[in-house]
């Protein structure tokens, strides 16, 4: 067991947290942290799957790595659309939160357009 | 064998992870905000300069230095301007109560 | 048993340790708090799987910008956590099982590995030289796969246009609701006087040298709106209105120079996205500075988020 399969076992326990996190967490930020979690947890795999690739006096696969840097930046526009979107709710019903309402009515929207 | 640099950079190194312990006990130590953000600015200041300190034989002469030295020198401008901006919000919040 | 494996376990360890805060932590700042320290602990994990390109970018962009924007809503949400019912408990030993079984799947699928390592690090280093580039990592985004990092830019704009989107309708085109100090001479507007001028050198350096160390057209990026937003939120410069046509042009300059290269590929080199032969690094230094400046503007805006007020006419 050398330093790379550490790693690389560590990934799988970032993605099952993260997916845990996701599915019982609440609170939709919470969601989006854990989803955030399981993004890098699988990054983390596609790196370790790169250093396993070291050839040609590199010390990683470049081609895995550029995937991990497009990823990156891709979950960052996600999660800020994620982000506005909650945020917006909130601006809409003053709860952020994704269930359907309590029976008793909604409260009022403090901002209709 | 030139090992008077390494011998440098082990001692140095290893006093300033003893300043960041120091800090870190102050962190869990110190009863309030204010007094647990002296101990990080100051001691993991210190800590940092003296890793610095103790990289700067192993680094090419000067642009490494140049580039360790600023790294140190940027982090202390960071770290006491947000040292100062929790100082200022927990007095605000203190002078609401 | 070496000194580095010794300390790759402890960062390990240290990861796993900020990550389950981050899911167990009760309230949500403490949570956004530790995802920032999370995003710097996995930076260092990126430098020891010998990715240095890939540290850059999540120190920036994944700790960095979205931990900002994260911090942002966790304050705005402050109210509404005290409403919260937790999940019960089938929910959560379900949840557990479940998240068990694919780590554990993962985890098998990491400790067999294929008996003949398939990479593709000869095939790219062997054609490196033609394209004039030294670093491998960006010869792959801007030579090899290039279509992807033109529809990664394009992914950027659109989620720009689906967050201006958000806005109620007479707000549209206004300006974004960042929320600005309220000190107006406080140390925040000496930081904001100091770094600037030193982040702009450094992001453009961090662009400039991404063809031959690591480094690039994103990172760079992000460190320039890292300063921009440090200079809005000081209250240096109010944020732009989002009807300003240049700061629209900005925002497309980068993907629109680089579709306009691949489209002239066509004619000069036979393909999309080819460069004709000995002309291939200007234009990359081109497509990327133009990116550079493009992702900075985008990036700045997303963390800005919708327009909130109108211009004053």
């Amino acid at each position: 067991m050398n330093a790379v399969m550490l790693f690389g076992l560590c990934g799988p326990v970032l993605v099952g947290l993260g997916l845990f996190g996701l599915i019982t967490n609440p609170q939709p930020l919470r969601k989006i942290l854990a989803f955030n979690l399981l993004g890098t947890g699988t990054f983390l795999l596609f790196g370790v799957i790169a250093r396993r690739g070291a050839a040609a006096g590199l010390g990683g696969d470049p081609v895995p790595q550029a995937l991990v840097i497009t990823g990156i930046v891709v979950a960052f526009a996600a999660t800020a659309m994620a982000i506005a979107l909650l945020l917006r709710l909130f601006q809409e019903t003053g709860q952020a939160a994704l269930d359907s309402g309590d029976p008793n009515g909604t409260s009022a929207p403090t901002d209709v357009s | 064998m030139t090992a008077v640099p390494y011998i440098f950079t082990v001692i140095a190194i290893s006093a300033g992870a003893f300043f960041f312990l120091a800090g870190t006990v102050g962190l869990l130590r110190f009863p309030d905000t204010l007094t647990r953000l002296h101990a990080l600015t100051k001691a993991d200041n210190l800590g940092l300069g003296l890793i610095v300190f103790g990289l700067l034989p192993l680094v090419e002469w000067p642009f490494g230095a140049f580039k360790l030295i600023s790294v140190w020198l940027l982090l202390q401008l960071s770290g006491s301007i947000v040292a100062q901006l929790i100082a200022n919000f927990v007095r605000r919040e203190e002078a609401h109560e | 048993m070496t000194i580095t494996f010794i300390f790759d376990a402890i960062l390990v360890v240290l990861l796993l340790t900020v990550a389950i805060w981050i899911i167990v932590a009760r309230a949500a700042f403490s949570a956004v708090l530790a995802f920032v320290a999370y995003g710097l602990l996995l930076a260092v994990v990126w430098v020891e799987l010998s990715a240095i390109d890939i540290a850059l970018t999540e120190a920036a962009i994944g700790s960095g910008v979205t931990g900002m924007i994260l911090l942002g809503a966790a304050s705005r949400l402050r109210e509404t956590e005290a409403a919260v019912v937790s999940a019960g408990r089938p929910l959560i030993l379900a949840a557990a099982l479940l998240c068990a079984v694919i780590a554990a799947a993962l985890a098998a699928l990491v400790l067999s590995p294929p008996s003949t390592v398939f990479t593709l690090a000869p095939e790219t280093m062997a054609h490196l030289h033609e394209s004039g580039l030294g670093n491998p990592v960006a010869g792959v985004l801007f030579v090899y796969r290039a279509f992807d990092t033109l529809l990664e830019k394009v992914v950027v704009v659109l989620a720009l246009v689906g967050v201006w989107s958000l806005a109620p309708d007479r707000f549209w085109g206004g300006i974004p609701g960042l929320q600005v100090s309220q000190q107006p001479n406080s140390v925040l507007t000496l930081l904001s006087q100091l770094l600037p001028p030193l982040g702009i050198v450094f992001g453009i350096y961090m662009f400039w040298t991404g063809a031959n160390n690591p480094g690039g057209a994103f990172q760079g990026g992000t460190v320039l709106a890292a300063m921009w937003i440090l200079v809005m939120i000081a209250g240096l410069q109010n944020p732009p209105s989002t009807n300003w046509r240049w700061l629209r042009v900005l925002v497309v300059l980068g993907p629109a120079i680089f579709l306009a290269i691949g489209l002239a590929g066509f004619g000069l080199a036979g393909a999309f996205l080819a460069y004709p032969p000995g002309y291939a690094k200007p234009l990359i230094i081109v497509a990327e500075a133009a990116l550079t400046l493009s992702i900075g503007v985008a990036l700045g805006l997303l963390a800005a988020g919708p327009p909130e007020r109108v211009a004053q006419q």
